[in-house]
This record gives structure tokens, sequence and C-alpha cells, in this order.
């Protein structure tokens, strides 16, 4: 995509080093009509995204006063400046829950939830979505009813099928029957945690899939039939070819993916419930703790997701990404120390992924 | 005379065995494997998909007080569910047309801010564009949960933000945080699409006379309708799964939008879980999108993977 930019942009720059390139309608005064054109989708942006955040980060250092105003005897209101205190609470040791991994903080529970949750997740994710794309990309015929199948979990709300996987992980449902079990998956055990991960990959992986196949296709027929006349098996074509050739691709859905998973929300809350140390994410945790008026903390916890968040996209980018356009592409590396590192290689496979996010 | 016709038809009989055998081009049986192999998995994949969702179908299906019944096939099949989905307590209608109401109007402002600022980051040269490009993507990164604390806040009217209006269930809570994630995905998609189009087409519509603002519009805009439909699908599909942001915002059963509605459900005795109804309601919810979703399964997939092949 990356290239594409560059291309289009320099078409429009050829064009316009013609014989019209004093006049042109396409190349003056460009940067106002663009400006002008993109400042409703900033000012939104700024306004429904940008302005939150900064007041998150305002809310975080307050607390909202709770108890009895020792001056007045009334019930106190308002809120005062606590500094750091929210973020330093978390380490102060009260609100101990007990988890999967023992007593501790409620903040460092959940902070480990919604990591082993991302991991296993998206680990298995992948691997079931590469291998239904190398499926998909063998098939001669039926592709088009595989595609509008692998779409059905797509398009179903996270809440709904939450709920749907509440009835299947059921004490008395079928997930049980299946399985001839008695496992409580919904009572807030270790189980609930692979009830989770199940009900996630099942939504999610078939999408993985949907984008690796996609990036499947563009590897050209010859690349394998040269393997092949070398004599290289099944398996070094798929790590040698296969993987390197669609690793731009899947990174991107991959990192896409991780950040999702971080700040999951619906499918724990509506399979398992809120308060459920052993499933409880960020997400809940923070959302938790701003309907019951304690501003001041969830803002402080979201803020940390949010740089959790960063930190993850930003090892991508470099330890992943730049590998990638490394091996491929070096005039392209030079190009991208140059300018924005970030945008190019994440740039327009972005939106791939993103109409799965939500 | 008719010996050779017979032997002729025999012959012929014999070679058009031959030519069946010969149309399926002779394969190592190693390849058959492989073809069966991949029909089974493209099968596996299908059932995969579909079998949590047929559970969710057929639940509904039953009788109410066997919601939890772990029969294949209902007995006897009965659609009470769905006419208990309709009843006065779970206002469940209204709260469909209010899932209509906010995700239309996402979808709507989406585009219509979308589709301006996407034409200039396709066509126009200016500085700051990777800025923009790299604003937006991150605006798609981060955690929505970010946005609940300090607006939640500030939509009750909670100290120090006294002088905002009450908008705890109003439809705009709940539709402006949308646009922060419907907006990045319709600008790169609609940039993408937008790219695909040759900039001849509008470079000679400007040579007979347009300006690049009617170019646009009459040359660029109905040759990228595909495009701008499929983003308007992507979009309201996210805008009508959503969740967090509904769940918070929208406390007011009028209010409420379908997928909270549904997450709310009761029982009678308020203590067992409808599962029957809920089911019922989750296949209401479900099938309008996999309608859509499978009437546009070309384009939708398009869409979504327009950016990772390039």
């Amino acid at each position: 995509m990356a290239t594409a930019t560059q291309v289009d942009s320099r078409s429009v720059a050829d064009s316009g080093d013609g014989h019209k390139r004093k006049k042109n309608a396409l190349s003056d005064g460009q940067g106002r009509l663009a400006w002008i054109l993109l400042a409703p989708t900033l000012l939104v942006i700024v306004v429904v995204a940008g302005i939150p955040v900064v007041m998150s980060i305002r809310e975080s250092l307050f607390t909202t006063n709770s108890g009895v105003d020792p001056n007045t005897g009334l019930i106190a209101a308002g809120e005062k400046f606590t500094g750091l205190k929210n973020f330093t609470d978390i380490f102060a040791g009260q609100d101990t829950v007990t988890g999967s991994y023992g007593t501790m903080g409620r903040f460092v529970n959940a902070f480990l939830n919604t990591t082993f949750l991302t991991i296993v997740c998206v680990v298995l994710e992948t691997v079931l979505g590469v291998m239904m794309a190398l499926i998909m990309a063998k098939a001669f015929r039926g592709r088009g009813v595989v595609r509008a199948g692998i779409l059905v979990p797509w398009a179903i709300p996270t809440i709904v099928s939450a709920l749907m996987w509440k009835l299947i992980f059921d004490e008395a449902g079928v997930m049980n029957r299946i399985l001839g079990s008695q496992i409580l998956w919904l009572a807030d055990t270790g189980s609930s945690f692979w009830a989770i991960v199940i009900a996630d990959v099942w939504k999610t992986a078939p999408f993985i899939g949907l984008l690796t196949l996609a990036g499947l296709q563009t590897i050209p027929a010859e690349v394998y039939e040269a393997a092949k006349v070398d004599g290289a098996t099944a398996w070094q074509q798929f790590t040698r070819i296969t993987l390197p050739m669609v690793k731009p691709t899947l990174v991107v859905a991959v990192l896409f993916r991780t950040l999702d998973t971080l700040r999951m929300f619906d499918l724990p809350y509506g399979m398992i419930g809120a308060g459920k140390y052993r499933v409880e994410t960020l997400s809940i945790f923070a959302y938790q703790e701003a309907t019951q008026n304690r501003y001041g903390p969830a803002a402080a916890y979201a803020i940390i997701l949010f740089l959790y968040v960063l930190l993850v996209a930003y090892l991508f980018v470099r330890l992943l990404g730049a590998d990638v356009i490394g091996d491929s592409a070096p005039a392209k590396k030079r190009k991208r120390r140059r300018g924005e590192p970030d945008a190019k290689s994440a740039e327009l496979p972005a939106l791939e992924t993103m109409g799965g996010a939500h | 005379m008719s010996s050779t016709t017979a032997r002729e038809a025999t012959e012929s009989h014999l070679s058009q065995a031959e030519i069946e055998q010969l149309s399926h081009p002779k394969k190592s049986s190693k390849v058959l494997i492989g073809m069966i192999a991949s029909y089974v998995g493209m099968g596996l994949i299908v059932l995969y998909c579909i079998i949590p969702f047929y559970w969710m179908i057929v639940s509904s299906l039953r009788l109410p007080n066997e919601g939890r019944s772990t029969e294949l096939i209902p007995s006897p099949a009965s659609v009470d569910n769905f006419k208990a989905v309709f009843s006065a307590g779970n206002n469940f209608g209204r709260s469909l047309i209010n899932s209509l109401i906010i995700s239309g109007i996402t979808t709507a402002l989406t585009l219509l801010l979308g589709i301006v600022a996407a034409y200039a980051l396709a066509r126009l040269r200016f500085r700051g564009k990777s800025a923009v490009l790299w604003l937006i993507m991150a605006c798609s990164m981060f955690p929505l949960i970010i946005l609940i604390p300090p607006l939640l806040k500030m939509f009750s009217s909670t100290e120090p933000f006294g002088w905002f209006p009450y908008w705890v269930n109003t439809y705009q809570a709940v539709i402006l945080p949308s646009l922060s994630f419907g907006l990045p995905l319709a600008v790169w998609n609609l940039t993408a699409f937008f790219r695909q189009l040759p900039v001849e087409l509008e470079q000679a519509a400007m040579v007979d006379g347009c300006t690049p603002g009617v170019a646009f519009r009459k040359v660029i805009l109905p040759l990228a309708a595909p495009g701008v439909f499929t983003t308007a699908i992507i979009v309201f599909i996210g805008a009508w799964n959503e969740y967090l942001v509904a769940l918070t915002f929208l406390q007011d059963p009028n209010r409420q939008t379908a997928t909270v509605a549904i997450s709310k459900f009761t029982g009678v005795t308020g203590f067992d879980t409808p599962y029957g109804t809920i089911m019922a309601a989750g296949v209401i919810v479900t099938v309008p999108l996999l309608i859509a979703v499978l009437l546009f399964q070309r384009r939708i997939v398009a869409g979504l993977t327009a950016g990772g092949v390039k």
C-alpha cells in the first residue's frame, strides 16, 4: 500500500509535469483544498477521540469524594486532585481478589487475564486461520460457499455470540453433553477462560483465514512450480515460500486482532458476567469502576490499557514489520527510515481488520 | 452398411467412454487424495462456522420452557420464543428501531465525512498527509474503554461538567463515540477505492471544463458507488453490533439498542435465564445482517481485504 501511495502521488505529479504545469487544477491549491476537505473528519476525530483521551488523563489524577464530609456533615460531592494516587494504588495491595493466578490486586489480575487471553486467542486464531486459508486456496470449486460460511461468525454481533456460547457452555448444555462431562464453564472457574477462548477463536479465526487467503492469492504459481522443480517438499514450500510471502498481510491482521483482543469486553461480560475475576479483562474492570462513579481509577486503568496497546503495536511494527520490509523491499526500507515509520507498514491493511473489530 | 454403422456406433461409444476418461486428466492418487482432502477441509470449515449458529436457531425454535434442551432438532418446533421476544415487557421492537436509528445516522455521517476526507487523501497532494493517515490509524487502535469514564462523567452532567447537557439516554451519546471507530474504517476503505479509479477520468472531465469538485461528484463518485456501498455495509454492521458504548449510555429501556436489550432479557421469575427468547432475539438481530452479508459477500470480502493484498 505504501507503494501505491507513492505511485499514485507520483502519477499525479507526472501529469502535472507536462505542458500545463503552471496552471493545473489538479495541483494548484491542493494543500488548502485538502485541509478544507479533511477538516470535518479531523474535527470529529479530535472531538470524539482526542478530547476524551485528554480528559481521561485529567480524570485519572482526580478522585471522587465519598463518605461524609467532616466539616459540613453532608455527604461529600465533587472530586479532589490526588496526583498519581490512582496509579500508585494499583500496587498498594488493597482490593485483592483471587483469580487464576493467585490472590493479588484486582488490577494486576485483570491485566494478567487480558494478557493471557490475548496470547492464547491470537495464537490459536492465527494457526487455525492460516490452515483455513491454505484449504481454501487449494479449492477448485465451492469457494463461494465457504466464503459465505466464513462471514457468518463475523456478522453475528459479539454480544449475541457471547449469549449463544453461554447457552452452549451451560452446565446442562450441549458442550457438556458432547464431552460427557459436568464442567462448570460459566461459574468463574479455570474452564471459563477456555470457554471464552473457544468463543473468541470461533468468531475470529475465519476472519484471519479470509485475510490470509487474500494474501495467498497474490503469490504467483510460478514460484511454487520453480520450487517443485528444485525438489522442495510441501513443508519447505510452506515455510520458505508461503509464510514469507503472506507475512505482510498476516502480520497486520494479527496485529489488529491482538489490539482487538486486548480491549475485549463484550465476550466475557456477556458470557460469564461482570465481577468474575478469572476472566475479568481490563476493559471490564475499568467499565465497572466507571459505572460505580469511580471515574478516577477507571480512567487510570483505561490509560494503562491504552499505553499497553500502543506498546504492543509498536513492538509489532518494529520487530515484525521492520523485518518484512527489510527482507522483501530494500528500496522501501530506505524511504521508510526517512519518512513516517509506522503509518506505512500498517497503512491500508488496517482497514481490513477494522471491519471485524467491533 | 448397417454393420458398419453399428461398428461406428460401438466405436464412438467406446471412444466416448475414453473421452470421458480423458476429460479427467490422469491424476496420480496423491492429487486425488489432495482434492478430497481439500473438499473435506472446506466442509469442516463451513461446519465449524455454521454449527454454533445452527444451535442458536434450533434453540430459538424450541418451546420456551425447553431453553436448555440438547435435542438436535426441536420437538415440537415452536415459534413461541419469537412471540415472546416481542412481548410488551421486553421492549424489543422499540430497541430494534433504536438500533436502526443509531446505526443509520452513524453510517450516514461516517460516509458523508469519510467520502470527502478520502477524496483528499486519495487524490490531492499536500504536506502532512502521512501524519493525517497516522492519526486516523491511531484512532482505530485505541481501546474504546478510554472514552467511557470521561464521557460518562460529561454526559451525566457530573461535576465539573455541570454545564454540559444531560445526554444519558440520548442517541447522540452513542452516535458520537461510534464515529470514532466508524470514521477511520470508512476513510481507509474509501481511500483505497478512490485510488483504484484512474485519475485520467477526472482529468478528462476537467479538460472538458469541470471543476475538480464537479469532476469528483459526476465522474468518480458514481464509479466508486460499489466501494461506498461496501463501506456503508461494513460501517453499519459495526455500529449495529456495538455494545459497550450503548450499554453505558443507554439505560432507559425505551432508548436501548437491540444488542443491549438482548443482554438484559430476564425470565418471568427473574432467576432463570430465558435462553429460548434470547436466542430468538439473537436470530432476529443477526438474520438481516446475514442476508445482507450473503447477498454482497463478494463485495464485502473485497472491501475487507482491499488493503491487504497490495
